[in-house]
């Protein structure tokens, strides 16, 4: 039996922002499941004494001096988006106004 | 003569620089060369003929008028397609950033151009740095130049292809967990992944924020230690980058390491280790004993869990890196959204490949309420487990050896079917990245199969001088050539 369900498998995708057809919830269902009681190994270490390493260097505040730099230009930020009209990127609508949001 | 394109940057740089030839002509060279033998291997997603002879009139132009044109001089590069450059497309090899144009150049690409450096073009890769065997990429498969039926490794297999088949002099990497040693390993050349830290980010699209590195590919020791005098250094546009000196890496060249510790761990050479490559290890690892170093062995008692706590922490952080890709400002939008919900999921389906998916599942469920313990926060302090030993490790010694892959380059398609296989490719590498140490492979001889060898070194976090300089000795003193791959 695969270590996680198919359910868990479709609430994780949900998060992902992914759709899956059925053959690739299928396939993820095993290979995660796979995976996963592979990285069980690590329950073998008792780990209850040891601070997580939450960054790669140890290091405090970084500051720099509080002015404006060089930043991109309006037009280069804009050049690569799918969607734009020279001031704003573009998306499909966020909100349902019919409902009167 | 050997023609340029088979120079080091070191030789081309003071033949240019002493006027014996022009930057322009060594860039036909290579260009050459590209056109001769990449319809072969396909390690070039990108070629920039006018570009590149441009930037080497600019060179030329320069000593012309009595000018240095830097430490460089017109030594072609190749960039991997994880690297922003203004030039070009940044496509990280996927589909959803196909045709993209970064608006700037990474901190490191200013650099090199700064040195004198002759950009010659984009090389592939696994999509977003995800893969062993450069199988991943979007664009097309790279070959192994030493056998065309190979893998070239990954995920900077380009790269690694382009300098072992003198496409390039040096080329540009990123090593998450053994992008660059491993490919380096695989296709026979030099491959350094700097101390975490040491090389500006700036401009390299993320996969793991705490474990990318960008490095240098080259034919030799010399051109490394000649790249990462460009390459390192503090940015302010890296608030992760280390403020510290750096010191002149080729000064480091000595030849003398009598006296140094190298430590050997037990936990690398067991038989999980393929006979052939323990052989060539061993032997390597002799050269170093008669050139004076002392050999000790060490104990990593956690590198056994390297592997778990490397897929837990980079599918994390790569699920939250990844999430930028929303069709919003950059990059390919699904052309059927009806509203916001729906861009966002349709485009990151169709455009991101398979491997990507799978580890921003993974990534998204151990990172999930309810898991966020069990996966992630344990494999944080399992994280610190790793870096303790190698601290403890380095008291006993100065460098770490070991093998760079389990076996030589593998043909394709003999590991895409079993994800955890081809995870298994990167169990000597992943550990450096996790206690962020600097880690080196270079070649040490020719499998029976013709496959080039590596043996890995790595030090202390931003020791990077005594990485070279053993690296270096065993070099001079192996008495290994492999001699050029049976390509053109």
């Amino acid at each position: 039996m695969s270590k996680i369900t198919r359910e868990q498998v479709e609430y994780v995708a949900g998060l992902a922002q992914l759709e899956l057809d059925d053959a690739a919830k299928a396939r993820l269902q095993q290979e995660m499941g796979e995976i996963l009681s592979y990285m069980d190994k690590l329950n073998e270490l008792d780990t209850s004494n040891v601070e997580p390493m939450m960054h790669a260097m140890e290091m405090t505040n970084v500051f720099r001096e509080d002015c404006a730099g060089e930043s991109l230009a309006r037009e280069a930020a804009l050049r690569d988006a799918p969607q734009q009209d020279g001031e704003y990127f573009i998306v499909p609508k966020i909100l349902d106004t019919e409902g009167g949001a | 003569m050997a023609a340029w394109h088979e120079k080091t940057a070191h030789e081309i740089s003071s033949a240019v620089r002493g006027k014996q030839v022009s930057a322009v002509e060594v860039a036909t060279s290579f260009l050459d060369r590209i056109a001769a033998v990449d319809g072969n291997v396909d390690a070039y997603t990108q070629v920039w003929p006018e570009y590149a002879l441009a930037q080497a009139q600019a060179v030329d132009a320069k000593i012309a008028r009595g000018e240095d044109p830097g430490i460089l001089s017109g030594a072609p590069i190749g960039i991997k397609e994880v690297i922003c450059t203004e030039q070009g497309y940044t496509t990280c090899s996927s589909k959803i950033l196909e045709g993209y144009q970064s608006p700037y150049d990474a901190t490191i690409i200013k650099k090199l151009a700064a040195a004198g450096a002759v950009f010659l073009g984009k090389l592939n890769m696994d999509e977003f740095a995800m893969g062993s065997s450069t199988e991943n990429s979007a664009i097309k498969t790279t070959k192994n130049p030493w056998n065309l039926k190979c893998v070239p490794g990954g995920s900077s297999g380009g790269s690694a292809a382009a300098v072992s088949a003198d496409m390039c002099t040096i080329s540009l990497g990123s090593d998450t967990g053994g992008s660059i040693r491993q490919p380096a390993c695989l296709c026979g050349c030099v491959g350094v992944k700097p101390t975490y830290g040491r090389v500006s980010r700036f401009g390299l699209v993320a996969f793991a924020s705490s474990l990318d590195q960008i490095g240098p590919f080259s034919k030799d020791v010399e051109d490394a230690a000649l790249a990462l005098n460009v390459l390192c250094g503090k940015d302010p546009m890296d608030a992760t980058s280390a403020d510290l000196p750096v010191p002149d890496f080729t000064q480091a060249l000595t030849g003398d390491i009598k006296g140094l510790r190298l430590g050997m761990p037990k936990q690398c050479f067991t038989e999980a280790l393929g006979a052939e490559m323990r052989e060539k290890v061993m032997a390597a690892i002799e050269v170093l004993k008669k050139q004076g170093a002392e050999v000790v062995e060490v104990s990593l008692p956690a590198l056994d869990y390297a592997l778990a706590v490397y897929y837990i922490i980079c599918t994390a952080e790569a699920s939250a890196n990844l999430a930028r890709f929303d069709g919003v400002r950059y990059g390919f939008r699904h052309p059927e959204a009806k509203d916001v919900r729906e861009m966002y999921v349709k485009t990151k389906s169709a455009a991101f490949g398979p491997e990507v998916q799978r580890r921003i599942m993974l990534g998204t469920y151990v990172l999930s309420s309810g898991y966020y313990d069990a996966y992630y926060l344990k494999a944080q302090k399992v994280r610190r487990l790793i870096k303790e030993d190698f601290d403890r490790a380095f008291t006993q010694c100065d460098a770490i050896v070991t093998p760079t892959s389990p076996t030589p380059a593998f043909e394709f398609g003999s590991k895409t079917a079993d994800p955890l296989e081809m995870y298994l490719s990167d169990i000597y590498t992943i550990a450096t990245n996790l206690a962020t140490l600097p880690g080196l492979s270079l070649p040490c001889g020719l499998c029976a199969s013709g496959l080039p060898a590596g043996v890995q070194f790595m030090t202390k976090p931003f020791d990077e001088s005594t990485l070279l300089r053993v690296a270096h000795c065993y070099e001079k003193n192996s008495g290994i050539t492999l001699g050029k791959p049976p390509i053109a």
